[in-house]
């Protein structure tokens, strides 16, 4: 072993990390590599040519600097031309920066590309591990197109060192992951399965995972490894724990090549040959057995790698899911490590207990364990733990134990962890509604829900419980009974207002024979909670009373009086002001026949699929319910929605769940036509919509249904959100190019405007028009084709990568696919951000000029700004919120050197022109500039401040940004740094 | 394994390695996120954590936490024992090691690394076969060793 002397490494490193290490602040720490960074420049730029050692020195403080977390912007050469030194050491660190900083420099790829390739023609196995692990590292595409013939053959290759195997196998993987198309296996396949059967433990380990991912999309292909693997497998679990020698884990034969080998073996079905499925089933009961026997070390990675194989095993055992007394065995082994004292080996049995539930084998071994599970989402302190013990519950609950289940959850929720109470609602009200013998006790279980947790309770539920409560005649009474006495409670929750409200308005006659619940007692009660109730709600109870008129015609002038009131006919909420005038025409206008017409009791709801499920079928893990579980839950608790109906499909939850999430179409329409639409705000309507979407209202006017219907002509809800993907005729197939170069840049022309030319080549021009209001926004994009030929098959597409999926949700019209020569054409993409974002989506354009591919990429210039609201505050409030956002990650500065002449006119029209207002006599520096405003987002509004102070001398700017959030902050403060 | 981080008990940073292509700024972020996460915990808790569509499989040695990100079908037990056998490996190169042993030879912790997983999957277990692979490319150091300027070995440039 060598002796590492701190000194035999660079000293100039070491002194320089100890400098770091020295400083007191991040300011010291900056200014000192400030000066590093310097030193380096002017060394790498000087006449003088350095030697390797100096380059190796300086690339490695380099490297340092940055994954301090800074930005390097050189090197990149020199450490190139590490990789032809012939000077081992100099060649890792060169390696190392190239694996750690990849930088899509084209010239640079090439480069590093050809050392690549003289490294692994050396026959110098080091100098090939070192190119080979720099692949691994890097992955890229170019590599893979460079690579991604020739690995193959040294991975195959009879002279090719054991350790260049090993590193070639996962170098291939990663290619593979990469860019699958690139790697072809084909003449090659039979040859890295028999890498199965390689006398060296180390090959067999790195090639496993190779063959693992490749089987798992080629199947058919390397169906031959599955008896490779047995026999394999079998020789490891046979083997006295000495055998292996170093591949023995705290006398555990093989643990990492154990598990990898029955991770395999779950890419196929049960092996077909007798033989080796005999021998298999052996192995896996000897894996049982050795559980059971007392451990040969008191180490907990002794048990934690023995354990390791066993969860594998077990796995394995579920996947096949055909050998009664192997899962029944899994089940017991695991039964005991439910009570075991490792909070690891807990959460796993617990977790895997899970998968074993739903097979119909091991089910009924499942459910003994009730009680301990149920002691543990009482008793566990990691909430972790609790959450699989629920998933738990969830899981193994069928219609023997779904009372002692529920009632469990019902009593945790009182004290649950918040992170987790939604989902928890979620699938108490799904095991309630799947399991219900009587309906009494699914209202009770609801109603409960709400009161207990009733801020988690989503609107999918409640809806839901009315749709049940409708199409069931022989509960409505019960229903409204129990919701009358849940209304008694002095403070009940809002939720339970709407439930109330909906079947009272619907049912209350049910009950009306008892004085204790006459219609005016009722009306009282519910009007009693009026005041205290949002916009929506109150809407909703308008609607009840009204059908009280028509139910109880008793009561009609004293809701006539509510109605007529000023704080009704006149409230400045326009829905309610609305609903108030059309009810109270119609309760005086129309005869008793009429308005029983319109206020007849609803329908039966058409058999649906429950909203909830597929609420929670969105919230994936472990224990959410598989999609097999959910049509088998289906068929049995089919009866409570009166049984064998037809279920409507996908579209049946359209409504549903559009009425939840307030659609952009109702904004985006109002946006192009004008102030004229009255609309009330989405989730006004929204509520309606849903509630009375059944009974033929189809628009946020209420009475809307009176009328014949119409075709709405530009319902953008027509076309779904899954309509941009597939509408264009699948004219070009090829993948989209990455994208441009420049299109960060051409996104930074757009962050203070919303109109002009984004993007243009000798073919082509891109023009945009662009308008946002609140949380969603509308862009135009102009096609120019420059040329006299056309355009065919011209097809556009637009992607949310990664994480903005779930931020924006952008969809995007069809565009024509023929653009004749000289002539313009239009699309239309509508955008609703979700939530606050980072990233920009992706334009991708393709379409053939003179038979030639076009095929080119942009981001479309939406950036978190655009969701702006301006907002106008005095002095004294500004610094008082600015106060507010004080928490360091609140705040996001840059100081940066001004890129454009410093004329106030052109910084006040850019900060305009940014969405936010710019606030006057604020700052005590006239020289500055504050601005403040709102970002809305649907799930939430970011109210956000900035102050640009210019220093004209040394033409700089600060900029520093604070915001409610973090990521806004930072992301507003690296959009405007590029703009002055 | 998507991404391995190692980081001290006040949240630095002190190794990372990732095995997906992420932007700079998507590490930054994930890492500030995973080391908040995992600093949250109390100690008697479990090892793991789901994120996002990831398990997070850590443990704490001395001062330092070294925590992986899984696919959600991985082991959890054995990505554990992953960072045991990094440990050994590190322990016996360095000769009982500390955190400023990872800090000042950083880049031998990335070289051990290596050796030992390569694109997220472990390419070699044995002890012995690892540790004589790092020692064989450090026997090529010494031999290239030339001799240095004074100002070099004060350190001074």
């Amino acid at each position: 072993m060598p002796a590492v002397s701190k000194g035999d490494g660079m000293r100039g490193l070491a002194v320089f990390i100890s400098d770091i290490r020295n400083c007191k602040s991040k300011e010291a720490e900056i200014k000192r590599i400030n000066k590093e960074l310097a030193n380096i420049r002017s060394k790498f730029k000087g006449d003088k040519a350095l030697d390797g050692y100096s380059k190796k020195k300086y690339v490695c403080k380099l490297l340092f600097i940055f994954l301090l977390g800074h930005d390097i912007d050189f090197g990149h050469m020199e450490a190139v031309n590490l990789l032809s030194s012939n000077k081992y050491t100099e060649k890792q660190i060169g390696y190392l920066f190239i694996s750690v900083l990849v930088n899509s420099n084209s010239e640079l790829i090439r480069l590093i590309n050809n050392a690549i390739k003289n490294d692994l023609s050396s026959r110098n196995p080091t100098f090939m591990c070192l190119a080979l692990h720099c692949i691994a590292n890097v992955g890229s595409r170019e590599m893979a197109e460079a690579f991604a013939g020739e690995i193959p053959r040294i991975l195959v290759a009879g002279d090719t060192m054991d350790s260049v195997k090993q590193s070639a196998a996962l170098c291939l993987l990663r290619l593979y992951k990469t860019s699958p198309d690139l790697v072809l296996m084909g003449e090659w396949t039979s040859r890295v399965v028999h890498l199965l059967n390689d006398q060296h433990m180390g090959v067999v380990t790195a090639a496993i995972s190779l063959i693992t991912c490749l089987s798992q999309k080629n199947p058919d292909e390397f169906k031959t490894c599955v008896s490779l693997a047995v026999s394999r497998l079998s020789r490891i679990v046979s083997s006295a724990s000495t055998d292996l020698q170093d591949y023995t884990y705290y006398f555990v034969p093989a643990p990492w090549l154990s598990c990898k080998l029955l991770r395999l073996l779950q890419c196929y079905p049960p092996p077909e040959d007798g033989a080796v499925k005999g021998r298999l089933v052996e192995c896996l009961e000897t894996i049982l057995n050795k559980a059971q026997e007392p451990p040969k070390s008191k180490k907990v990675q002794h048990s934690n790698a023995k354990n390791a194989i066993l969860f594998e095993a077990i796995s394995l055992i579920i996947h096949y899911d055909s050998e009664p007394n192997l899962l029944v065995r899994a089940c017991n082994q695991l039964g005991q490590f439910l009570q075991h004292r490792e909070t690891n080996l807990r959460y796993l049995a617990l977790e895997s207990m899970c998968t074993l539930a739903s097979s119909e084998f091991s089910h009924e071994a499942v459910k003994t364990h009730i009680e301990t599970v149920i002691n543990a989402l009482k008793t566990e302190r990691d909430v972790s733990v609790r959450q699989r013990a629920a998933d738990l519950l969830y899981a193994m609950c069928d219609r023997s134990n779904a009372k002692q289940i529920v009632a469990e959850m019902l009593s945790y929720l009182e004290t649950a962890d918040y992170s987790i109470r939604e989902e928890m609602v979620l699938k108490v009200a799904i095991l309630a509604e799947k399991y219900a013998v009587d309906y009494s006790w699914y209202v009770d279980t609801i109603l409960n829900l709400i009161r207990i947790a009733g801020d988690y309770v989503s609107e999918e539920v409640w809806y839901r419980v009315i749709q049940i409560v409708i199409n069931r005649d022989d509960v409505q009474g019960y229903a409204a009974k129990t919701v009358f006495e849940a209304l008694q409670a002095p403070a009940c929750h809002e939720n339970m207002v709407k439930v109330g409200g909906y079947i009272l308005g619907e049912f209350g006659n049910l009950i009306a024979g008892d004085p204790r619940s006459s219609p005016l007692v009722q009306f009282n009660l519910l009007h009693s909670k009026f005041h205290l109730c949002s916009v929506p709600t109150r809407a909703l109870l308008l609607s009840a009373y009204i059908k009280f008129i028509n139910l109880f015609p008793e009561t009609k002038s004293t809701i006539q009086e509510v109605l007529r009131s000023d704080s009704q006919i006149r409230n400045s909420d326009v829905e309610l002001q609305q609903r108030a005038v059309e009810y109270l025409k119609l309760s005086s206008i129309a005869s008793t026949d009429v308005l029983a017409t319109v206020l007849e009791e609803m329908p039966p709801f058409p058999e649906r699929e429950s909203s909830i499920l597929a609420k929670l079928k969105k919230k994936k893990g472990p224990g959410a319910v598989s999609v097999n579980e959910l049509e088998e839950g289906k068929r049995e608790g089919g009866e409570l929605n009166g049984g064998g109906g037809e279920r409507g499909g996908d579209n049946s939850t359209i409504a549903a769940s559009n009425a939840s999430t307030p659609s952009p179409s109702a904004d985006l329409l109002g946006l192009r036509t004008g102030p004229q639409v009255s609309a009330a705000p989405p989730s006004a309507g929204s509520l309606l919509v849903d509630v009375f979407s059944e009974a033929g209202v189809n628009d946020d006017g209420f009475l809307r249904d009176l009328e014949p219907p119409t075709e709405s002509s530009d319902s953008l809800l027509a076309e779904g959100p899954g309509d941009s993907d597939s509408a264009p005729p699948s004219a070009v197939s090829e993948d989209a190019a990455p994208p441009l170069p420049e299109s960060n840049e051409l996104l930074n022309k757009f962050v203070c405007k919303n109109n002009g030319v984004l993007f243009e080549n000798q073919l082509l021009q891109i023009g945009i028009k662009s308008e946002y209001r609140q949380n969603l926004g509308r862009m135009y994009l102009f096609y120019g084709n420059k040329t006299s030929v056309q355009f065919v098959t011209f097809t556009t597409t637009v992607s949310c990568p990664g994480e903005l999926q779930s931020q924006l949700n952008v969809q995007a019209k069809p565009v024509e696919p023929l653009i004749e020569g000289g002539a313009q054409v239009q699309q239309v993409i509508n955008i609703e951000c979700l939530g606050d974002f980072c990233e920009a989506p992706l334009l991708n354009i393709k379409f053939r000029y003179g038979g030639a591919l076009q095929n080119l990429s942009l981001k479309l210039p939406v950036t978190i700004n655009k969701f702006f609201q301006p907002t106008e505050m005095a002095s004294h409030d500004f610094f008082q919120r600015w106060k507010q956002l004080s928490q360091p990650q609140q705040e996001a500065q840059k100081i940066f050197k001004a890129s454009h002449a410093m004329d106030t006119e052109v910084i006040k029209a850019k900060l305009l022109g940014l969405g936010m207002a710019l606030l006057e006599n604020v700052d005590p520096n006239p020289e500055n500039f504050v601005c403040a405003g709102v970002i809305q987002t649907k799930a939430q509004q970011v109210g956000s401040l900035l102050r640009l102070e210019p220093n004209a001398q040394a033409q700089m700017y600060r900029l520093t940004l604070r915001s409610s959030k973090d990521t806004v902050s930072k992301r507003l403060c690296e959009l405007l740094a590029e703009q002055f | 394994m998507q991404f391995m981080l190692l980081f001290s008990r006040q949240g630095k940073l002190r190794l990372q390695k990732w095995y997906v292509p992420l932007s700079d700024t998507q590490k930054k972020k994930i890492s500030r996120e995973v080391i908040q996460m995992v600093l949250a915990r109390k100690p008697k808790m479990c090892s793991f954590l789901e994120w996002r569509d990831l398990k997070i499989v850590y443990k704490r040695y001395a001062s330092l936490y070294f925590c992986c990100a899984v696919e959600d079908q991985e082991n959890e037990l054995i990505t554990l024992e992953i960072i045991h056998r990094y440990v050994e490996l590190l322990d016996k190169y360095f000769g009982s090691v500390c955190e400023l042993d990872i800090i000042f030879n950083f880049e031998k912790a990335y070289y051990i690394l290596d050796e030992f997983i390569l694109g997220g999957e472990a390419q070699e277990t044995s002890k012995k076969n690892v540790l004589k692979a790092i020692e064989q490319a450090d026997m090529l150091q010494e031999e290239a060793e030339t001799p240095r300027s004074v100002l070099e070995e004060i350190g001074l440039t």
